[in-house]
């Protein structure tokens, strides 16, 4: 019975993660994995390290590198209150905080894109405060929103996965640490910061997998080729028709890219467990 | 002044006031835009910024734009409650079945049986939307882009939710219900069917209902497998047409998404906590959602 049910899932799913392999030579797939051709992984890796994509795939890195560091600023204190100090709160809270999940991530980008219009509540407010005279097209091109964008939509994804590591931490650690005359900064930076360092890694692992896979957000809140991510490259590739090859290489480039992080983050936490028991 | 100031921040049990601050803050920017973009679909005027009064105008009454009488947007709400309706009973039954045997099954492979289930969570919906378009193409074509790939590829990610919650629920049951009925003379069919079943009857429901709520909710997989404009689900719908002129009909749409996925995911969540307080076991329906996202 258990082969029965389990035999397609291992087909689908080995299909699911060898399928690109066909398309490795053209768009024309080639069955025989002896006679691919790996001629234009040498052609794209050319043209993300100087060449025509190398502007996009820096400019990816920089945003996933922003956006993830922002997730961290904004999303460390809220887990910090939720796992240390919600008390009481806590289910309301950490339903308020998952309910972003289950709002389509695509609503979530339009609603930026009514408040961000040029007569929007947000441009309305600035220069009802005088922060700006007059308003900016603020959806066309801009870096600042398209990482507003990110940080927005990939925030909550964060914030789970470091509330269960911090609200493992036994609190009488921070007690013992409280006892001994550490100050609250001190036993924040000496005792909390350390034990939740899995968490932190973890959470930015989970958020940077999509990010790099992103590219409707740009598309939404900008746009412009001048706020492309390699998803956007991926995206036209395969949509337009020609360059299928390319967008599949890509693709797999891309998947490289996540196997390594993966890979790392799966090395440390291993070097951790193995720490933890000597 | 000062001294309570200092005691405040000496006393480990205080409440850190600018952080509690600083966390209903970060709610209400991540709750508070869609709340508006809500109000805007029901928008008297045009705009989706600018407020012009109340109006059911973009839900029923617009001749021509509203999602009631606009074609394209009426067959997307269509196109998404079909295919998460079919996911639904696709996935679940495949799901629980998978769960079952993963959870019985000890010893070489199940491990990487269970790795390989959990990737689809972890690979970007890029990736798999383009890898799942190149099957359609390349290896299966005789399944042509449409609802159907889309049906199939929606399965392939649903699962690993179904299999989940379903698994949770049965580390929970534990073995010795299904033992004491075969030591009562039931085969290990008939432990499954007339014991086992029933103890998992609102997990398979939670899973049913997760399993349309993720499928309705998704973009990415939708939008690589399907055949054209005819085949387009709400969200897709929402990114195609953000750019180009779009009323607040779009508002509206998105609204009756929005409300189609929280009833899904709240009869989940109800009929867990109610599984769990018969069971006498504790921990909060909203905790186990957390660790499921």
């Amino acid at each position: 019975m258990l082969l029965f049910f389990v035999t397609p899932f291992y087909a689908l799913l080995s299909v699911a993660m060898g399928r690109l392999d066909p398309v490795f030579s053209s768009a024309e797939p080639v069955w025989n994995p002896i006679r691919w051709n790996p001629a234009i992984f040498p052609e794209v890796l050319g043209e993300l390290f100087g060449g025509r994509l190398t502007a996009i795939f820096i400019r990816t890195f920089v945003y996933v590198g922003t956006a993830s560091m922002l997730c961290l600023l904004i999303g460390y204190p809220v887990a910090y209150y939720l796992a240390r100090h919600a008390g009481r709160w806590r289910g309301l809270l950490l339903g308020l905080i998952v309910a972003p999940f289950w709002i389509n991530y695509l609503m979530r980008m339009m609603a930026w894109q009514n408040l961000l219009a040029v007569d929007g509540y947000v441009h309305r407010f600035l220069v009802f405060v005088n922060v700006l005279d007059a308003p900016r097209a603020w959806l066309v091109g801009h870096h600042e929103t398209v990482i507003l964008g990110l940080v927005y939509g990939y925030v909550p994804f964060l914030i789970l996965p470091l509330y269960a590591a911090l609200d493992q931490i036994d609190s009488s650690v921070l007690e013992a640490a409280r006892d001994l005359g550490a100050g609250p900064v001190r036993t924040f930076l000496h005792v909390t910061l350390p034990l939740s360092k899995q968490g932190v890694l973890a959470g930015v692992v989970i958020i940077m997998l999509p990010l790099f896979g992103d590219y409707y957000t740009p598309n939404l809140l900008s746009g412009s080729p001048r706020t492309r991510m390699i998803g956007n490259e991926i995206d036209l590739f395969i949509n337009s028709g020609v360059g299928g090859a390319t967008g599949a290489a890509l693709t797999v480039v891309l998947m490289a890219l996540i196997a390594m992080l993966m890979a790392y983050y799966l090395f440390t936490v291993m070097g951790a467990a193995r720490e933890s028991q000597q | 002044m000062i001294n309570r100031f200092i005691r405040r921040w000496r006393d480990p049990w205080g409440q850190p006031r600018l952080l509690q601050l600083f966390v209903w803050g970060y709610i209400a920017w991540s709750l508070l835009p869609v709340l508006i973009a809500v109000q805007f679909g029901f928008n008297e005027g045009r705009s989706r910024s600018v407020w012009q009064g109340f109006s059911l105008r973009w839900y029923f009454t617009d001749p021509n734009l509203s999602v009631w009488n606009d074609g394209s947007l009426i067959a997307a709400l269509k196109q998404s409650l079909k295919l998460a309706g079919l996911t639904m009973l696709v996935a679940t039954p495949l799901g629980v079945a998978l769960a079952l045997g993963l959870a019985r099954w000890r010893g070489r492979g199940s491990k990487p049986a269970n790795f390989l289930l959990l990737l689809p969570m972890a690979t970007p919906e890029l990736v798999m939307g383009v890898s799942l378009l190149m099957v359609f193409i390349y290896l299966f074509p005789f399944i042509e882009l449409g609802t159907w790939a889309q049906l199939i590829g929606h399965v392939t990610f649903t699962i690993s939710y179904v299999v989940i919650v379903v698994r949770g629920r049965l580390f929970a049951i534990g073995r010795d219900y299904e033992e004491a009925a075969m030591d009562l003379g039931a085969t290990p069919a008939q432990a499954v069917r007339m014991v086992l079943l029933p103890l998992m009857a609102a997990a398979i429901f939670a899973s049913l209902m997760i399993a349309f709520a993720v499928s309705i909710d998704d973009f990415v997989i939708s939008a690589f497998l399907s055949g054209g404009a005819e085949s387009a689900t709400i969200p897709v719908r929402l990114y195609s047409a953000a750019r180009l002129a779009p009323t607040p009909a779009l508002n509206a749409l998105a609204s009756i998404l929005l409300f189609l996925t929280l009833l899904a995911v709240l009869a989940a969540a109800l009929i867990m906590r109610r599984a769990r307080a018969r069971s006498g076991a504790g921990g909060s329906a909203v905790e186990e959602f957390a660790r499921l996202s």
